[in-house]
């Protein structure tokens, strides 16, 4: 069965003051239906970028190149008219702040009810009680005042249940969501990442998960990729990429988050910076960052190779990395 | 200045008023001490009064009941005066470093500001680039500005600025919240190597709970304007006497060879104006019982200190020790 979204070496490049800057490099990935899928990596890596991509969010001036398909249909290169029919009814979106996402002056009712009248074409009535439906979906308490009330009147983590059932509201099969619990606390976090685990196991829905937070990336979901510099730097089944990491870079940001197992241990933080967009160095992009960089690192960026059960990595070295539990 | 440079709360309440909602009680009633050389780190999920405590801490919003000592005088609210050198001693970092710091300033004449006025002629500057590479940054951002700079760097400069006027305490309010995992690294380190280093206490406030267990001497767990349970941060995770511990630290997600979801705890914090009568977490609680009507006690046990009937050995039904 193909992948509902199969991403093909793409390659985002962006219009700046200084002439083009290459954002995305070669980046393949796949998101099966009713899949839990995680992309990692710090800000700047090209995570939001590559969701930008596949919902046609680019900045004029973009160039890109290679391949998106999403359910056989190619996206890159549609029309304004067929980007419409791909947002919000196949491809819906969930951002970072909810608060931003949201209008602060339409009630959550209208802003619910607003894509089933368009992509869905229901009437007002229909679209009222699917929107009830929703809002208990997503474990709104009291759902039909919920619909009379303003996004201010709830706390941070029920907008973005909100947030949430907008996103679903016209039935997409595949929700990216950018970053949807970094804003919140861990309580709050755990309920949304059980409410996607269950719009998955009821719906068949398929989630990209965009994270920074490797605990996030390993507790939801089941196939991880690892961004760096606008490139997949490690892939594979979640529980053997973050526990047994094969790219030194993985394994760098494992060391560098707190682990909650142990007191008194010190973080080891990863020396020096990301690169910026244009600036990254010829080779391999971690190299000036790597322990374990070689001289033929420096020559070409490292093409993502297969590496053990389901797994690829970007790395000549391959070198054996401790990893503390 | 005999006197250890410790910072004490006792019995502190803070209350906003606030049109519609009258008063807001936002701290009811903390007690809580941070030694030189100690990491406090205070946690709690968001609304819980953390940073009306830290904000308390320095002398931005007065206490309504209660006092806030720090070197065994009371900390006075800010005003326009100068504060006398004893108060100098205790200095704030903020969570957004794009706020604290002054935009259309240089670095370097922003750290000018803190350094004591006792401090003068070329010896001025040379305490700028020591407090520059005190965090790792180069003396050439003496020169530049904030803007130049990236959110962890800002904040390092941010706390170059707090360091500035030799402080004996520092209150981090969130100060790693907005940086990416690898610059939270190095910030962190550079706090908890400083407070090693120089012998200073650090109240540390943030709802990231793996991270105060990795740096935390001594954990203290807010809800609702009050610590409802604090002990070594050891102690504390080993074994977490409050429910409310015990489901924060249930709710963090962890790296494991299957996924694994985080425990969910029901509800959410309540609107403090409206906050519930006796235990303020029993509605969310899943051991509430019928004592918990009344406010508990704070008790102490040996380092440990819990607000939770069943910590109570008059009350305590079995459920305590499967908790």
């Amino acid at each position: 069965m193909a992948p509902l979204l199969d991403v093909d070496s793409l390659a985002v490049t962006l219009p700046s003051p200084r002439g083009p800057l290459p954002i995305l490099h070669d980046v393949s990935l796949t998101v099966d239906e009713g899949e839990l899928v995680g992309i990692a990596g710090e800000s700047g890596c090209g995570k939001s970028l590559t969701a930008q991509t596949l919902l046609g969010l680019l900045p004029p001036g973009a160039a890109v190149t290679g391949s998106a398909r999403y359910a056989g249909t190619e996206l890159l290169g549609l029309d304004a008219r067929g980007w419409q029919r791909v947002r919000g009814a196949g491809i819906a979106m969930v951002f970072q702040d909810p608060s931003a996402a949201l209008h602060p002056m339409l009630t959550v009712g209208r802003q619910l009810t607003e894509h089933m009248r368009v992509h869905l074409r229901m009437d007002r009535r229909a679209a009222g009680r699917r929107a009830v439906e929703l809002l208990d979906q997503v474990r709104i308490p009291d759902p039909e005042r919920a619909l009379r009330a303003y996004p201010h009147q709830f706390s941070g983590g029920m907008r973005q249940r909100v947030a949430i059932a907008i996103a679903l509201a016209a039935r997409p099969r595949l929700l990216i969501a950018d970053e949807p619990t970094t804003a919140l606390d861990v309580t709050v976090q755990a309920g949304i990442l059980a409410l996607l685990e269950r719009l998955r196991a009821e719906t068949g829905l398929a989630v990209a998960f965009i994270t920074h937070d490797l605990g996030v990336l390993s507790a939801l979901t089941t196939r991880g990729y690892i961004f760096y510099a606008g490139r997949v730097v490690e892939t594979g089944p979640t529980g053997s990429l973050l526990t047994a990491p094969t790219h030194p870079y993985t394994a760098a940001l494992l060391g560098a988050r707190p682990h909650g197992t142990q007191t008194g241990a010190t973080l080891r933080p990863i020396p020096g910076a990301p690169p910026a967009p244009g600036e990254a160095p010829p080779g391999c992009p971690f190299q000036p960052r790597c322990g374990y960089a070689e001289p033929s690192c420096g020559e070409a960026p490292p093409p993502l190779t297969p590496a053990g059960v389901d797994r690829s990595v970007a790395c000549v070295v391959r070198p054996h990395l401790e990893v503390a539990a | 200045m005999n006197t250890p440079a410790r910072l004490s709360f006792t019995d502190v309440e803070v209350e906003y008023r606030s049109r519609g909602r009258g008063r807001v009680r936002a701290v009811a009633g903390v007690s809580l001490e941070v030694s030189p050389g100690q990491i406090v780190g205070l946690v709690g999920e968001s609304g819980c009064g953390k940073s009306t405590l830290a904000r308390a801490a320095v002398g931005l919003s007065a206490p309504s009941a209660g006092t806030v000592e720090y070197a065994g005088r009371p900390v006075t609210p800010l005003g326009w005066r100068p504060r006398s050198g004893a108060e100098v001693g205790l200095q704030m970092v903020f969570q957004n470093p794009y706020a604290s710091l002054n935009p259309r300033r240089t670095i370097g004449s922003q750290l000018l500001d803190g350094v004591p006025a006792a401090v003068t002629g070329s010896a001025r500057r040379a305490r700028v680039h020591e407090l520059l590479e005190r965090v790792a940054m180069p003396t050439s951002a003496a020169q530049r500005y904030p803007h130049q700079f990236s959110g962890g760097q800002r904040q390092r400069l941010a706390i170059a600025r707090a360091l500035a006027p030799e402080p004996r305490m520092i209150i981090a309010d969130e100060p790693v919240t907005a940086l990416d995992a690898s610059s939270q690294a190095q910030v962190v380190n550079l706090l908890v190597g400083l407070v090693r280093d120089l012998d200073m206490g650090m109240l540390f406030i943030s709802h990231d709970l793996a991270l105060v267990h990795e740096i935390a001497d001594v954990t203290a767990v807010m809800y609702l304007g009050r610590i409802v349970e604090a002990a070594p941060t050891r102690e504390l995770w080993r074994e977490p006497r409050h429910p409310y511990t015990r489901a924060l630290i249930d709710a963090v997600p962890q790296i494991g060879p299957t996924p694994r979801l985080p425990a969910i705890l029901a509800g959410e914090v309540p609107d403090p104006a409206n906050a519930p009568t006796g235990c303020r977490f029993r509605p969310r609680c899943p051991h509430a019982f019928a004592p918990c009507g009344e406010q508990p006690p704070t008790v102490d046990l040996g380092d440990r200190s819990v607000a939770c009937w069943l910590t109570d050995s008059a009350t305590a039904p079995t459920v305590a020790r499967s908790l």
